[in-house]
């Protein structure tokens, strides 16, 4: 017998902590990102525990960077963000409780506690991997913002001599990466990009990236 | 308050709202809309490649094509051949910063 079957807690456990720790790089990126971007320490890590949704964290301090206004930047990242409305429709049942446990609950709702989460077959199991994948995802990307952006401060000028600057969009390469499989979402992608760099020498930054989203008409009524 | 603060505040309340709007309001009891559930679906992919597209090739407003792509280049190399994130990110630092020292 498996241990597995000896104790599924076990099992989530692990699968929660293996995927917490993988998401470390991409934390350590992201305080790199935001120090390159000129925010402080207590903003990146701020923008990892109040925003906590890596795509869109990169998304709006890379509009920013850009010289982008607030408005585009905030845009890009909701609309990045429209899936944590569905993750959080699919958890609801399995997140039932006092009020207060929903609130704190709302926010580990991510890729990876949703992932965990909707992978076990009952309901008290979906629960407890939301959470312990959620919890454990929040201090190890924490963390990892804290200590990307303490070391790109405290190393000077480094971005370009190191390479760094081409981190970034190998970040965004990698989160879009398993949507390209998709024939669909991999026209939209192209388009959105064709479209961001066509709107980019007549538009005020930012504006190309939230534009890129428009293309998602050319998917209508046409089923997957 | 720093524009970075008021981008930070925002998203977190907007993100939040989409986050919790399932536990906390709807509870388990509502399905959403099949029209949003794609728009869901959807909309990652071309904003994703939009920044992977204006990051690689956009300096101050305008196209350019310098040592990043060759970074990208070896960062899609890495992605086909299934390497790690760790792997993938630092190809493309490494690759660029070589380029940006032999050119």
């Amino acid at each position: 017998m498996s241990e597995a079957e000896a104790d599924p807690r076990a099992a989530v456990r692990r699968q929660a902590i293996v995927i917490a720790v993988s998401t470390a790089p991409f934390g350590v990126a992201f305080g790199i990102a935001a120090a390159d971007a000129g925010l402080t320490l207590w903003e990146a890590v701020g923008f990892s525990t109040l925003v906590f949704t890596g795509s869109a964290q990169f998304a709006a301090v890379s509009v920013l960077d850009d010289g982008g206004t607030v408005v585009a930047a905030v845009t890009a990242g909701l609309l990045l963000n429209l899936r944590s409305l569905a993750f959080g429709v699919a958890m609801a049942p399995a997140l039932r409780g006092s009020w207060p446990f929903r609130a704190a609950a709302s926010q580990l709702m991510i890729d990876e506690s949703t992932a965990v989460g909707t992978a076990q077959p009952t309901l008290a199991l979906r629960r407890y991997g939301f959470l312990v994948a959620g919890l454990a995802v929040f201090v190890v990307w924490n963390l990892s913002t804290l200590l990307g952006a303490a070391v790109l401060s405290s190393a000077g000028d480094v971005v370009e001599t190191l390479g760094l600057d081409a981190a970034i969009p190998a970040v965004f390469l990698a989160l879009v990466w398993p949507r390209l499989a998709d024939p669909l979402q991999r026209r939209l992608a192209f388009a959105g990009a064709a479209l961001a760099l066509l709107l980019t020498p007549i538009t005020p930054a930012g504006v190309p990236i939230v534009a890129s989203a428009s293309v998602v008409v050319l998917a209508w009524r046409r089923p997957t | 308050m720093s524009e970075a603060v008021v981008v930070m505040l925002a998203l977190a309340l907007g993100t939040y709202a989409l986050k919790a709007t399932g536990p906390l309001v709807l509870g388990g009891r509502e399905r959403l809309p099949v029209w949003l559930e794609r728009l869901a679906l959807l909309l990652p992919a071309p904003l994703l490649m939009a920044l992977v597209a204006t990051s690689t090739l956009v300096a101050d407003r305008s196209l350019v094509i310098d040592e990043r792509l060759a970074g990208l280049a070896a960062a899609a190399l890495a992605l086909w051949w299934r390497a790690n994130f760790i792997v993938v990110v630092v190809a493309a630092a490494a690759t660029t910063a070589v380029v940006r020292l032999v050119t």
